[in-house]
């Protein structure tokens, strides 16, 4: 314990730093979401219930959730697809390719939906074509499913490719010369590495895609209970004087992401001697 | 160790393959379950009439039932009234357009060419089937003493309005207050430009909207007064209770937010007979009382008489006197470059 002692600071600049560390926490992390949950609770439960029972609230949900699982399931494709040419292939425009990827998180998503309006609106680039064969993009569920693709992508992918790249192809190698095809050394050696990693993306990818206001706000149209997704239909709420129900929608978002950390807890608890083997 | 976990390997690879599955069957699904609905409109207006719209289609789809046994099904769309036109200029397929000013009307016209240029003439009344006003919303016994346009300038007077560059209701406060001082300073277009810079000195934040000001000013409680349409007004009161009074000014501005049927989209998506006559429903005394009812001003005659005990007496003049229209309005004064621009930037 002597040198335990030696590198210990005062126990007051200890206990100073530890109080900070909470204070900040309780006023930026807990602060805000209590006042989330006051407000929504502010005329009583029955007037929360009343709230969250609106067809335009259920509309919101229902496109959110639509959204999510359309999007998050392209992107774990794309990110594996992405993330296993990456760091199992050498080719070249390889650092091109990891800048692209990423891009979505140095672009403000407002840009991002503006992109796809660019593009996909009337002025747009492919917009007199696709009014001529009566397809509809954007100010409708496709273009805020491609706004939530563009902007949740780089998650799956920035999770796997550090994971893959650190794992090495030695494993794939050694299935190959055992006379594994590409896809069964995918199936049996890469992806069980990497399933720890792949859930996190996932996870953060979902939470993302429940909770994107930006690129969807310019592409979705705005029109209730048609259009609206969940972060959106808060703030028409908020607009419309309705606090509770605006804050009602708002604390089942938090309760969304709550739950997402509550499986990912879950999930590392159940394999927690898995995780101690992998060195996690 | 890292084996060969191939059971769960096998078992997250299913997992997937199952979601994407089912991700492509509700994507599939969905335009189908869109298409079995009943007959809709889409209605793009501008932010403060979500209560006025949500009344008018309850009453309208009622008597749309009766005459036609059609299920009708309005959808509405709100925001900003300018950028609710970019939005359909964009492609957002609006049956009808009930936006703030005509200009934004024009926009589409011109750049989009939904509709025909001559779209004001259609419906009488220039096509607005109501009207407004700018007023004052100040805080409970009015302790800055704030009676007319000439009080927002006093040191000290904090004044909330939205941005003139993104809102529509903005831009009717600042021509408002333009056409206050022009008519106090016999038509010397200087002094009125002095009026309004010190004016906006006094405007201590600029939300993008009408209603993001007017939670500004009634929940976040910043300012002592809004400059808001009356029906804004109104509405604060109503929602807020009693910590606000209405002043209403000596002069103010006549607003005509006008509406119009999108000719390209209506007549793609067969609605125009419903969107048609959806307009004018708007001008019939049923749907004029429900106007006064939502504190516009009403047009027809008759519920004018009815209803004036609800409306502050005021002078009021048209931006077609005093600007000589919205284009000239526009380019004038909110272009880039435009008078408020240079106002603004000297603060």
């Amino acid at each position: 314990m002597m040198s335990g002692k030696a590198i210990r600071e005062p126990a007051l600049v200890r206990w100073a730093l530890t109080v900070a560390a909470l204070a900040f926490l309780a006023l930026f992390l807990v602060a805000p979401l209590v006042a989330v949950l006051a407000e929504a609770f502010a005329k009583g439960w029955a007037a929360y219930v009343r709230a969250l029972s609106g067809d335009d609230t259920w509309s919101s949900i229902r496109l959110t959730l639509i959204v999510a699982a359309i999007a998050v399931p392209l992107n774990i494709v794309f990110g594996l697809a992405a993330s296993w040419a990456i760091a199992k292939f050498d080719f070249s425009g390889k650092s091109l390719l990891v800048s692209l990827i990423e891009l979505p998180f140095s672009v403000s998503p407002v840009i991002s939906g503006l992109v796809y309006v660019l593009l996909f609106g009337l002025q747009g680039l492919l917009g007199p074509w696709l009014v001529e064969h009566d397809l509809k993009v954007i100010f409708a569920v496709p273009g805020i499913v491609l706004a939530t693709i563009f902007v949740t992508f780089p998650f799956v992918a920035r999770e796997l490719i550090p994971l893959m790249e650190e794992q090495g192809r030695e494993e794939e190698e050694a299935a190959l010369t055992l006379g594994a095809s590409g896809f069964t050394a995918f199936r049996l050696v890469t992806l069980p590495n990497v399933r720890w990693g792949l859930l996190y993306g996932v996870l953060l990818c979902n939470a993302r895609a429940m909770g994107e206001f930006g690129a969807v706000s310019v592409v979705s149209g705005h029109i209730r209970g048609l259009t609206n997704t969940m972060p959106l239909h808060v703030e028409i709420l908020y607009n419309e004087y309705d606090f509770v129900g605006a804050f009602a929608v708002a604390s089942l978002l938090a309760v969304l992401a709550l739950v997402t950390l509550a499986v990912k807890s879950a999930l590392e608890w159940w394999h927690r001697d898995e995780l101690a083997a992998i060195g996690h | 160790m890292t084996g060969f976990h191939e059971d769960e390997a096998r078992r997250l690879l299913l997992a997937a393959l199952f979601a994407v599955m089912l991700a492509l069957g509700l994507a599939v699904l969905m335009p189908g379950a869109q298409a079995a609905e009943s007959r809709t409109l889409l209605n793009v207006s501008y932010d403060p009439t979500r209560e006025l719209y949500q009344a008018l289609n309850e009453s309208f789809v009622r008597q749309w039932k009766a005459k036609s046994g059609e299920d009708l099904k309005i959808n509405q769309s709100h925001g900003g009234s300018g950028k609710q036109a970019r939005s359909v200029i964009d492609g957002l397929e609006a049956d009808v357009v009930t936006l703030a000013l005509a200009y934004d009307i024009d926009a589409i016209a011109d750049k989009a060419k939904l509709l025909d240029a001559g779209w004001q003439k259609r419906l009488s009344y220039n096509s607005a089937p109501y009207t407004s006003t700018i007023v004052f919303l100040v805080r409970k016994g009015n302790p800055k003493q704030i009676k007319d346009w000439g009080d927002l300038v006093k040191p000290g007077v904090s004044v909330i309005t939205p941005n003139p560059k993104t809102s529509g209701g903005a831009r009717w406060n600042y021509l408002a207050a333009w056409g206050y001082a022009l008519d106090r300073n016999n038509g010397d277009a200087g002094k009125a430009q002095e009026f309004v810079t010190a004016l906006f000195k006094n405007v201590p934040v600029l939300d993008s909207g009408a209603r993001g000001s007017t939670v500004t000013f009634a929940q976040r409680g910043l300012g002592d007064v809004l400059l808001a349409w009356e029906n804004e007004a109104h509405l604060a009161l109503k929602e807020f209770g009693s910590g606000f009074e209405i002043v209403t000014p000596s002069l103010s501005i006549l607003a005509e937010p006008p509406v119009a049927v999108v000719d390209k989209v209506v007549d793609k998506r067969g609605t125009r007979a419903v969107a048609q006559a959806y307009l004018e429903f708007l001008y019939t005394p049923e749907a004029q009382e429900i106007i006064a009812r939502n504190f516009y001003r009403p047009r027809d005659p008759e519920v004018v008489k009815k209803t004036a005990g609800a409306f502050a007496p005021v002078k009021l003049f048209t931006i077609d006197d005093v600007f000589g229209g919205w284009k000239k309005a526009q380019t004038e004064h909110f272009s880039d470059g435009g008078v408020f621009d240079r106002i603004t930037a000297k603060k």
